[in-house]
């Protein structure tokens, strides 16, 4: 969840009233949104670096809100205020209108070349803008929460903001060889090429995260005006001409990428919330962008979206009873401008360019729903009438816990994952062996593979008990992981029961007076005929198979008694038993 | 009894005496250590109302091992004076002896002594009286003999500044006679026995009295583990709610099910490597279920089922890639896909607790692997009311019942709601679970009726174990560190009740 920090003190200017901290965290809870954290600039630095530097830094007081990850409009400030403002019915969502410019229309040619590192490209103009230093802030601060959130990570979306009166169009989105690329980059005095450029910013701590996107390809994607200036090599960096600061008045913003739809979604955003401040208020000048095949597109869409939910839906799915004019207000409040009309049950809801979170009736009955208040409705029971039934593999393992503890054992719970040695290497076996699963990104060892058999994490647990008076009795009953190419997804879990005998003195005779419990218990008769066990000597190291069934509907599959002292040196003695609680594949499912 | 004479001693002095007696004097008189008598006094004091000991502290006089040399020997400056014979003693010679540094002064001033330096070997000491009396001496053989108070207090003082004499606090019993005084009586016994009762012996036989104060012996036992305590807990819940147990019994799941059957995108963070682990082998699903992977696919891509879909080219080599499932909610797609396939379509309610995994930074309450509990209900006409209304019977059976929703975004569900309970703690409200009505993009694929809605929420397990427990990291729950003996002393398990300390919740 993005989380977005305000100043206080103007997020309630321009909520045209002041809150008490109680208040707020109230009215965010109430509209979805979460008061996570109230602090300043100094007590972050404070926080993060000593005292010492946080000397001189700011006290204003900081919120840090909690957003959804899906509402790309409560961003920044500008979007939270205007959409809290709607939801208390203290303004009106302004419409967002492109507007053609009165001179010749801004350019953006997408050349061929781009189609394989970054085809897309969309653009617009804010013109007349009048930033502060706090807008200008909140400027770069929301392209920073875009990139990070809908654009993961640049990957998706780039976005470059320009000075355009630095510039001068048409502008051409090309792709080309890395050396021939070459510029002054934002906040670099002198020109490099882009080879030279990704070796700098490997060390950058910002951009470094971004390289990967283009680093392996043969042409990086680049921006320029019609006098040969480099305006962005997206997705890593800006060239330095045409910056942006405080007194910029005009803004030609590009969004490149690889996703078309997020493209055009975080251009519409920008805008929305930033033309606010220009002249002619929540107006935004078109640009045009020519595809390779010569189709020429305007943006940005701004595009306003009419549906029609029926009011009784609305009130069906939330179990409220609204009059239809009564939904259509709550609606509005939410910024979906809505209306009655038709049989007077149709509601005809405005879905504007910010909300591109609302693709289906379901978010338009959320909305409803949240404008009424969560908590506002009326709880009740549905008459749903069913039978409980338990998983028979989990009911079987239910009952034979609570029967292992009986006998004196104590319940383990260890990790389902674990290193290959541990299954492995420890138990004297070769990885090949094994059968197990691999993960292909593990941060560490202890995650490589999901483990075959329970028997090393009861073992560890051993060893990170051996303060504990003796004898040890451990069991565990949980699931191992084996590779299975009958299962759609190529693996199958097993079922297993591992108990383990620790102390001074081997004890054979009860771990196995342990297993012949076990088997009285699912009455499995000790018998060499069918249905029944027989206890033989492990020949190979210790692992338990799954093996084939017995004809019980809950028995055991291959019941497996080993004998082992070997391999974990360091216990005195040590005598395990393990087996399989498996059931055929065919076990009925709910 | 009979085998302590001093105890026998004791009740027959005790017969004798007129009210009672003191434990030190009788020690005195019979000879013997204090602790001797004390221990008679307290093993009588055991045996009910035979005697009546009242504790009595008084303060007396003692000497310090010096003191007693002292008393022995004597004085330092008696041991120098007489260690002078009549031609003197060379003064360098004197001061070897063993009292010498400390008798010399003392005698010097004492004027019992004197030095003349003028003699040929250096400065040689000679006697100056005939004789002396050592009173040092006699007064700290005053005291050995009990009679301090014969001692002015000055005397005294003086003596305790040399550290010849402590005061020490003498804890002695006034014993007297109690209700049930007897001089005969018999030893207890500490033990039943089989020949007592049917001899009928124990009957007459005074028994020993239980020590309640002392802990007992516990059982030999075994035990279950604090968090699979609470798993049944939350089963038995479910299961008095009507809920069927799904099948969970599946750690690997292809990214279909695991995302994109519930309508995540493919592009979501949460299906990027930092967050998910991903499989190297087996790396891809072998069978999918085609027909209904195309309606997904088009629903993300295009839309349809009246969504306008996330509208970006949706892969299936990507919906091929096998995780470790990141939620069990995989599972309760499962679980509804196979509901959608039993026509008519009949209302379920389903609940699932088991294993999910991510891949995540790992710290004081994050594990790669934790629980995860999940409710479903898929009925004709579900409401959020209906939502609401479960949610509080299922958290009132947690012993939870201040409840408030806050609006939410979970990619599958809309509408959305965390669920918030108030923390008598922390003072606060905090975040208790999730829930929502799975978006239709997920259902209709699935091949359910239109006007079906399935409501669904879920919760960790390992956080609410950590409260109950009292438990603030979560790698003293789970896992191979665990301390046995948290697990050997976990209290059962019940949910409805007050947890334990208030303090320790604050940390969960």
């Amino acid at each position: 969840m993005p989380t977005v920090s305000v100043k206080r003190d103007l997020l309630f200017q321009a909520l045209g009233r002041t809150y008490t901290d109680e208040e707020f965290d109230e009215l965010c809870f109430e509209f979805g949104l979460e008061l996570d954290e109230i602090t300043s600039e100094k007590q972050i630095i404070s926080k993060e670096q000593g005292n010492v530097k946080a000397e001189g830094a700011s006290d204003v007081v900081l919120y840090k809100v909690d957003v959804p990850a899906n509402r790309y409009d409560l961003l920044c400030l500008e979007g939270l205020a205007r959409g809290l403002q709607v939801f208390k019915e203290r303004i009106k969502a302004p419409v967002y209108k492109r507007v053609m410019p009165k001179g010749e229309i801004q350019k953006l040619i997408i050349t061929e070349e781009t189609a394989k590192v970054r085809p897309f490209a969309v653009a617009a103009v804010l013109r007349n803008i009048k930033f502060t230093k706090d807008r200008y802030d909140s400027f770069i601060e929301l392209q920073e929460k875009l990139h990070q959130n809908i654009c993961r990570k640049r990957a998706l979306v780039a976005i470059g903001t320009h000075d355009l009166d630095t510039l001068s169009g048409p502008f051409t989105f090309t792709a080309k060889r890395p050396s021939d690329i070459k510029f002054k980059p934002l906040n670099k005095t002198k020109e490099y090429t882009a080879c030279e450029l990704m070796n700098i910013y490997k060390t950058d701590n910002h951009l470094k995260h971004y390289l990967h996107i283009i680093e392996n390809k043969p042409l990086y994607p680049v921006i320029y005006d019609s006098n040969g200036v480099v305006l962005s090599m997206p997705p890593i960096i800006n060239g330095n001409h045409s910056k942006i600061t405080v007194n910029t008045r005009n803004i030609f913003i590009e969004c490149t990428g690889t996703d078309f739809t997020k493209a055009k979604i975080v251009l519409d955003i920008i805008v929305t919330m930033f033309s606010e401040y220009c002249e002619n208020q929540f107006t935004v000048e078109a640009a045009e962008v020519v595809s390779p095949n010569g189709k020429s597109s305007t943006f940005p869409e701004l595009a306003y979206r009419k549906e029609m939910v029926r009011a009784d839906l609305i009130n069906k799915k939330v179990g409220i009873r609204e009059s239809p004019a009564n939904l259509a207000k709550l609606l509005t409040r939410m910024c979906l401008k809505s209306e009655v009309i038709g049989d007077g049950n149709q509601i005809e809801v405005e879905i504007p360019p910010t909300r591109a979170d609302v693709i289906h009736a379901c978010d338009i009955v959320e909305d409803a729903a949240i404008a009424y208040g969560y908590n506002n409705i009326q709880m009740t029971l549905p008459k749903t009438y069913t039978i409980a039934n338990q998983f028979p593999l989990n009911k079987l393992t239910e009952l034979l816990r609570l029967d292992m503890a009986a006998a004196g054992f104590t319940e383990a719970l260890t990790f389902a994952l674990c290193s290959q040695e541990d299954i492995a290497d420890k138990l004297g076996l070769d990885i090949s062996e094994t059968k197990a699963v691999h993960i292909s990104n593990p941060k560490t060892a202890e995650f490589q593979v999901a483990r075959t058999t329970l028997l090393p994490g009861l073992l560890k647990t051993i060893a990170a008990n051996r303060k504990m008076p003796l004898p040890l009795k451990l069991f565990e009953i949980s699931d191992i992981v084996v590779k299975d190419s009958s299962k759609d997804v190529g693996a199958k879990n097993y079922r297993h029961l591992c108990a383990v005998y620790y102390n001074k003195n081997p004890g054979f005779e009860i771990i196995h007076g342990l297993l012949d419990r076990i088997m009285q218990l699912l009455d499995v008769p000790p018998s060499e005929e069918k249905g029944g066990y027989v206890i033989k000597a492990s020949t190979g190291p210790p692992i338990w198979f799954p093996g084939d069934s017995c004809r019980r509907p809950e028995a055991l599959a291959a019941p497996l008694f080993t004998w082992l002292m070997a391999s974990w040196a360091h216990y005195k003695a040590l005598v395990s038993s393990g087996l399989t609680l498996h059931h055929a594949a065919t076990l009925p499912r709910p | 009894m009979a085998d302590n004479p001093v105890l026998e001693l004791l009740l027959r002095r005790l017969e004798a005496a007129d009210g009672g007696l003191d434990s030190a004097e009788l020690a005195t008189q019979l000879g013997v250590e204090h602790q001797v008598v004390v221990g008679a006094v307290k093993s009588l004091q055991a045996l009910g109302e035979v005697i009546e000991a009242e504790l009595r502290s008084t303060k007396c006089w003692e000497l310090t091992t010096e003191g007693e040399e002292i008393a022995r020997e004597g004085s330092h400056e008696a041991r120098v004076f007489r260690s002078i014979p009549l031609e003197g003693l060379v003064q360098s010679e004197l001061m070897r002896l063993p009292s010498g540094k400390v008798g010399f002064s003392k005698a010097m001033s004492n004027k019992w002594i004197r030095v003349d330096k003028n003699t040929a070997d250096g400065p040689r000491v000679f006697q100056v009286v005939d004789s002396i009396e050592d009173e040092v001496q006699r007064r700290l053989q005053l005291v050995q003999a009990g009679q301090a108070e014969k001692l002015a207090e000055k005397e005294r003082n003086e003596l305790r500044k040399r550290k010849l004499l402590t005061e020490v606090t003498l804890k002695t019993y006034w014993v007297s006679k109690g209700k049930a005084f007897s001089t005969s009586i018999s030893k207890q016994e500490a033990e039943l026995s089989p020949e007592m009762i049917s001899s009928g012996s124990w009957r007459d036989r005074p028994f020993k009295p239980y020590n309640f104060s002392a802990r007992g012996v516990l059982p030999d036992s075994g035990h279950l583990h604090p968090l699979l305590k609470v798993r049944s807990q939350f089963r038995q819940i479910f299961l008095e709610m009507g809920f069927t147990e799904m099948p969970t019994d599946n750690f690997i799941e292809s990214s279909f099910w695991n995302f994109d059957a519930l309508f995540q995108p493919q592009q979501h963070p949460a299906r990027d490597q930092h967050d998910t682990f991903f499989l190297k082998d087996p790396a891809e699903a072998l069978q999918l279920p085609m027909d209904y992977v195309q309606r997904v696919k088009r629903t993300h891509s295009q839309g349809g089922y009246g969504s306008q879909g996330y509208k970006y080219t949706w892969k299936l080599e990507e919906a091929r890639k096998n995780v470790l499932r990141t939620h069990t909610t995989a599972a309760s797609a499962r679980t509804l896909y196979c509901l959608a396939q039993k026509k008519p379509f009949t209302p379920a309610k389903y609940f699932s607790i088991d294993r999910v995994f991510r891949n995540e930074t790992l710290d004081a309450t994050h594990l790669a692997e934790f629980h995860q509990i999940e409710g479903v209900i898929a009925d004709r006409g579900l409401t959020l009311g209906y939502l609401l209304g479960v949610l509080r019977e299922f958290f009132t059976k947690l012993g939870i019942t201040q409840l408030r929703f806050k609006p939410a975004y979970n990619p599958y569900t809309e509408p959305s709601m965390e669920v918030f309970s108030y923390h008598q703690g922390l003072k606060k409200w905090v975040e208790v679970g999730n829930s929502g009505v799975f978006r239709p993009e997920m259902l209709l694929p699935m091949g359910l009726p239109e006007n079906v809605s399935v409501i669904a929420w879920g919760l960790s397990l390992e956080r609410p174990t950590m409260i109950k427990y009292g438990i603030n990291n979560i790698r003293e729950l789970v896992g191979h560190k665990v301390n046995l003996q948290m697990v050997y002393d976990s209290p059962v398990c019940r949910l409805d009740t007050e947890p334990r300390s208030p303090q320790t919740q604050e940390a969960a």
